[in-house]
């Protein structure tokens, strides 16, 4: 196995018995990430030299564009950012740093978190490690191209509708979404304030544990952080899933799901009940309307984020050749037009609709009210059962290109992972093997809101059963 | 029904200019992607109560203590434009 494409235990092992040294993995991975960006424009910025400081966990990361950096530009792989440069960390950085972390640069990402490809990225579409002419998923393809590729130890990203998990699950890594409130959002450039959470995107099971270890926890500067007790993630590894309750919705397994895919999530099911878990069928009943409601609620969420934007106090400014309403509305009109791609502006309309005068009772408030139906539908579920299991996307990874013209095809692709933010539990992508193709295929695990150790235990038992995680693309 | 006109009062709204040969277009996504949510429609929610976040948490305050923050000067640095320590902003009354 190459350096580049060691795990953060494995390189940790080696520091320990003074085989490497913490500068010379920094470097290995640096030179490799620079080597083959042009490839996987996995990265929008890397850092020219990297500096080992000390610390427990002194590991080269990859920082989604979206996650404030000090003193390093951070653009939420957007134009209207350009030029800002956080004058503070956010929580996660500050606690990698903390750790000891090495910052590689900024991992590429649809702009603003806006779609499930990273093609909507304002500095170029990220490439699959696997295929270079496929999508590494979205919306935090870079960080999860980049782990896969061998460029980052491992990576942060950010999950709204499952935008950690759907990209970990195209380019064969781990990716988890914490519990929301699990996770500080202090610093992370708001999307949907209700949903979005940061987490750890890793070569393994182990990796995802240490990642989250260091992540997790309060912080008053987020409102909707929690203080509950950060349980020892390391101790949830083990191979046993004995007992454990496995919930398979009959409501994920639906037409549509490429046969490969639903084959290896099915030879996943096998394994645990090979394995002493109890195979328990649930319900799900609204999950049909989970992508409608989140449609409606991730855009007013968003909608009303990004009216910061407006060229005042940060970014790009701009203004038309001549004038058309008065000054002032006229920089923020084309500041706006200018400064966000088609997506945003789309989803930033949608968002503004949905939440104008004679639509809100209709749209908004409804959906706000089915949200409540589809959290009961897991509270019910896990009255039955530990872990429930899915595929993490109908489909492995598409084509650049193929599903950019026709945004409900692209939000098709988070039918699956949507659900467990509408209801803030846990889920982890894991890899699950591959399809016809060669790619990978993910498996998607979710559990009661702060049982990530549960999740990290079902995970670790099947990962070193099967020993998808051992498989590296070849670039 | 979305059409110009609607794409040109949300975008009004919105603080977003759209160039009069893209209005069209937006309509007719906006148009696709609102006809497939009316599926919630078909739902009878008159007896549930909204979540507008999945937290059992309400009023959440931090201690009323004066801490370190942004200088002045670090707030303002990244406006393009700026004068005796505020943001300036281009005329609004004649």
């Amino acid at each position: 196995m190459n350096h580049f494409d060691l795990t953060a235990h494995a390189w940790l092992d080696l520091f320990q018995s003074g085989k490497a040294t913490p500068q010379e993995a920094a470097d290995a991975v640096l030179q490799r990430a620079s080597q083959v960006n042009a490839k996987t424009n996995a990265f929008i910025r890397l850092n020219d030299k990297v500096r080992a400081q000390g610390g427990p966990c002194p590991v080269a990361i990859a920082i989604k564009d979206n996650i404030c950096v000090n003193g390093h530009l951070t653009t939420c792989g957007s134009k209207i950012l350009e030029g800002f440069i956080p004058p503070y960390d956010a929580c996660v950085v500050e606690k990698i740093k903390a750790a000891g972390g090495i910052i590689l640069g900024s991992a590429n990402m649809d702009e603003f978190a806006f779609g499930s490809s990273c093609e909507t990225s304002a500095y170029g579409p990220a490439r699959n490690p696997w295929a270079l002419d496929r999508v590494p998923g979205g919306s935090s393809g870079g960080s999860a191209a980049s782990v896969a590729a061998g460029q980052a130890v491992w990576a942060l990203g950010s999950d709204t509708g499952g935008s950690i998990r759907q990209p970990a699950s195209f380019c064969g890594v781990v990716g988890l979404k914490p519990t929301y409130g699990r996770v500080s959002r202090y610093g992370l450039i708001a999307f949907g304030s209700s949903l979005d959470q940061i987490g750890p995107i890793t070569k393994d099971v182990k990796d995802c544990a240490k990642l989250l270890a260091i992540i997790a926890g309060f912080d008053e500067r987020d409102s909707t952080s929690v203080n509950v007790p950060v349980p020892d993630y390391a101790a949830a590894l083990v191979k046993d899933v004995k007992g454990l309750r496995i919930g398979v919705p009959k409501e994920y397994f639906i037409d549509g799901i490429e046969p490969d895919v639903l084959a290896a999530v099915q030879k996943a099911v096998q394994y645990y009940r090979d394995h002493g878990a109890v195979i328990v069928n649930v319900n799900l009943p609204h999950t049909e309307y989970a992508l409608a409601t989140y449609y409606i609620i991730a855009t007013a969420e968003a909608s009303s984020n990004l009216a910061r934007f407006d060229g005042v106090a940060f970014g790009l400014r701009a203004a038309p050749s001549k004038v058309r309403k008065n000054p002032l509305m006229d920089m923020y009109e084309e500041t706006r037009a200018r400064g966000f791609g088609d997506e945003a502006k789309r989803r930033i309309m949608l968002g503004t609709y949905v939440l104008s005068s004679g639509y809100y009772d209709a749209y908004y408030l409804r959906a706000q009210k089915v949200r409540t139906l589809i959290k009961q539908d897991f509270e019910n579920a896990f009255q039955a059962c530990d872990v429930i299991l899915s595929p993490t996307s109908p489909t492995t990874a598409f084509k650049v290109g193929e599903k950019i013209s026709d945004p409900l095809a692209m939000y098709l692709s988070d039918v699956f992972t949507i659900p467990a933010n509408m209801a803030g539990v846990p889920a982890i992508s894991l890899p699950c093997g591959f399809d016809r193709s060669k790619l990978p295929v993910g498996l998607q695990l979710m559990a009661r809101p702060f049982a990530e150790d549960v999740l990290l235990r079902a995970a670790y038992a099947y990962e070193q059963a099967t020993g998808w995680h051992r498989e590296r693309a070849v670039l | 029904m979305v059409d110009d006109k609607t794409v040109r009062y949300i975008a009004a709204l919105a603080r977003l200019h759209i160039e009069a040969a893209d209005e069209g277009k937006f309509a007719r996504e906006l148009e696709a992607i609102l006809h497939y949510v009316e599926k919630l429609g078909v739902l009878d929610v008159t007896a549930v109560k909204p979540t507008s976040h999945v937290l059992d948490v309400e009023n959440v305050f931090r201690d009323d203590a004066v801490k370190p923050g942004l200088s002045q000067e670090q707030a303002l640095a990244f406006s393009v434009d700026k004068l005796n320590g505020s943001y300036k902003v281009p005329r609004v009354i004649e």
